[in-house]
């Protein structure tokens, strides 16, 4: 009783609390950081302070990445791949949610079902068939197989967070717009799009989240250094052998999240909302 | 357009025609939502439901690389299971989902009442907390590596100095026990935040006046916890452990980057070691059927999610 009769301290012993939860979380960032701009010879220093800074910052690491390594030409193709396959599976999943939430059709609720349950599958099981697949198209090493492939996990995706989103629209807007003698797709697109910006603003951002982020099938489906993304360049092409430019590496990982983190500053309630939407609601 | 034109002219007069005519015919929900789902539909009987075909195919099959294969049944399962690699691998997958995930709710629960109290700077909290989720997890990954390295682990000089670990401290990466616990700990950083938005959520709906009223029973804060948060809890819990125990268990890029399986497949995962099998030394049949062992678990989360958890829906 003693300690909730005093707010602020209650307020204090909290933020403690949380404290270890945030210092886990972003500690891995701050030191990715830190590394990124130590210079060498501080670096491998083995009797040097490992959490700060002490001799000068250097951005020689980055330099080096951008103009001596092909990370531009990495981050081009995962720019390219990730907004193709997020426009495709945005587009597709909008009109395919819309049908599973609002339409009855013969095999709607066994299509909703087949939806889910390839949401829940793991492209680590799809890998090697999907490589055979890319291959007989002619796709193998391209950064065109990730753009086909990419889908096959955006859309079901898409789909199912936007199936959420059209049932809160209330069907009576639709009905008045169809009334008053619009078509179906008229009011889907004039009247219900409109209204469901917020879940199509969540689903865009998780699709190019999530392909930004994908890493087997482009490692499988391309080796190319002019063909493989940020994630594939970093982690295998900056590795020579047994040595490792710990600061290259570092100033990489960190280069290859910026577009992701300018995103996620400007959206952060959506990415809040979209991860729970798609698993609980 | 040519469909269409042969079309109209089959159309008695006084009826819609051309586009307005399509329009009509697309405006009936019979139509209209075949033509809706049918992309979806190619896109996914395509490449998910014939590659998993092939899959199973190639699972019984001796496909290597570039040469012809051959049906031989079950010999890849089999074969697979009297290997010691496989053996630690299925091992390896239970241990990594099962410490992973309970560390994951826990951690989870706890996280999620924190956040659920008034908090100075609560959306700078929030956000800083779901930080690991979002990055890129290859590159993240990254980071951990060099933090678990041999010479300048940052972990070790940390744990050093604080006098918890004895010089030169653990080869995290190096020895079979520590590197199970490296990955699963960037496994833990990397998917907490997933389950505590997610308890977080469920927190936020619980009526208040359920807590109001069992203080006013004269509950102290332990027995509100068991008695009220727990059980409502239990839904949300459910949801979120399925989910993420597929895909924990599932797991590729966290021990890809950290360990690569090792050492002496110590940390090897299925999707891990059927890349090792079917991509690095071309045995495509034996690589295809160290995935499927995925998908007797994938049946049984659809079907727990489809029974308990989405009943109403579908």
């Amino acid at each position: 009783m003693a300690v909730a009769k005093r707010p602020l301290l209650r307020k204090t012993m909290r933020h403690l609390a949380l404290l270890p939860f945030l210092v886990f979380a972003l500690f891995p960032f701050y030191h990715m950081a830190l590394t990124s701009l130590k210079q060498d010879k501080e670096l491998y220093d083995r009797h040097a302070v490992p959490l700060i800074i002490r001799q000068a910052p250097t951005l020689e690491h980055y330099s080096k990445l951008i103009w001596e390594t092909e990370f531009l030409t990495w981050t081009k193709n995962s720019l390219l791949v990730t907004a193709l396959a997020t426009t495709a599976s945005v587009a597709i999943g909008t009109v395919a949610a819309y049908a599973l939430a609002r339409l009855k059709f013969f095999g709607v609720s066994t299509f909703g079902t087949g939806i889910f349950v390839t949401y829940l599958v793991p492209t680590t099981l799809l890998f090697l068939p999907l490589a055979q697949v890319v291959n007989w198209l002619g796709l193998g090493d391209s950064k065109w197989a990730l753009v086909l492939t990419y889908p096959t996990f955006l859309v079901p995706f898409c789909t199912w967070l936007l199936m959420g989103y059209f049932r809160t629209v209330p069907k009576e807007v639709e009905e008045c717009a169809m009334v008053d003698g619009a078509t179906r797709i008229q009011a889907l697109w004039r009247i219900v799009l409109p209204i469901a910006v917020p879940g199509l603003v969540c689903a865009v951002l998780f699709a190019f989240t999530l392909s930004w982020n994908e890493f087997i099938y482009a490692l499988t489906f391309t080796s190319s250094s002019d063909q493989i993304t940020a994630s594939v360049g970093v982690t295998s092409e900056l590795i020579r052998g047994d040595i490792y430019f710990w600061g290259e590496l570092m100033a990489g990982a960190i280069l290859g999240s910026v577009p992701i983190v300018i995103l996620y500053v400007f959206f952060l309630d959506y990415y809040v909302s979209g991860l729970t939407a798609g698993a609980i609601k | 357009m040519a469909a269409v034109r042969a079309d109209e002219i089959l159309v008695p007069r006084g009826r819609p025609r051309g586009t307005a005519r399509l329009s009509v015919w697309l405006d009936r929900e019979r139509i209209l939502g075949p033509v809706f789902v049918t992309p979806a539909l190619l896109l996914l009987l395509l490449l998910v439901a014939y590659p998993f075909v092939m899959a199973v195919y190639f699972s019984l099959s001796n496909a290597f690389i570039g040469r012809p294969s051959e049906f031989i049944g079950i010999r890849n399962f089999v074969q697979l299971w009297d290997s010691d690699a496989f053996r630690q691998t299925f091992q390896n997958a239970f241990v990594f989902t099962g410490i992973a995930v309970v560390f994951k709710v826990v951690l989870g629960i706890v996280l999620a009442l924190l956040l659920n109290e008034q908090l100075w700077f609560k959306r700078m909290i929030r956000g800083a907390v779901l930080l690991p989720w979002v990055i890129p997890t290859a590159l993240s990954t990254l980071g951990w590596w060099w933090m678990f390295n041999s010479l300048y682990s940052v972990v070790n000089w940390t744990g050093i100095a604080l006098g918890v670990m004895d010089p030169p401290g653990p080869n995290w990466l190096g020895q079979r026990y520590y590197a199970m616990a490296a990955v699963i700990t960037v496994n833990i950083w990397r998917g907490l935040p997933f389950f505590a938005l997610c308890i977080l959520a469920a927190l936020v709906a619980i009526p208040k006046e359920l807590y109001e009223a069992a203080e006013a029973d004269g509950a102290g804060a332990n027995s509100r916890f068991w008695h009220i948060t727990l059980p409502l809890l239990k839904p949300v819990l459910a949801v979120v452990v399925l989910f993420s125990t597929i895909f924990t268990f599932s797991d590729f890029n966290i021990v890809y980057v950290l360990t690569r399986g090792g050492p002496i497949n110590s940390t090897h995962l299925f999707a891990t070691l059927s890349r090792v099998l079917g991509i690095d030394t071309g045995r495509i049949g034996e690589g295809a059927a160290v995935s499927l062992y995925l998908f007797p678990l994938l049946v049984f989360v659809v079907w727990a999610q489809l029974r308990f958890v989405r009943k109403q829906a579908y």
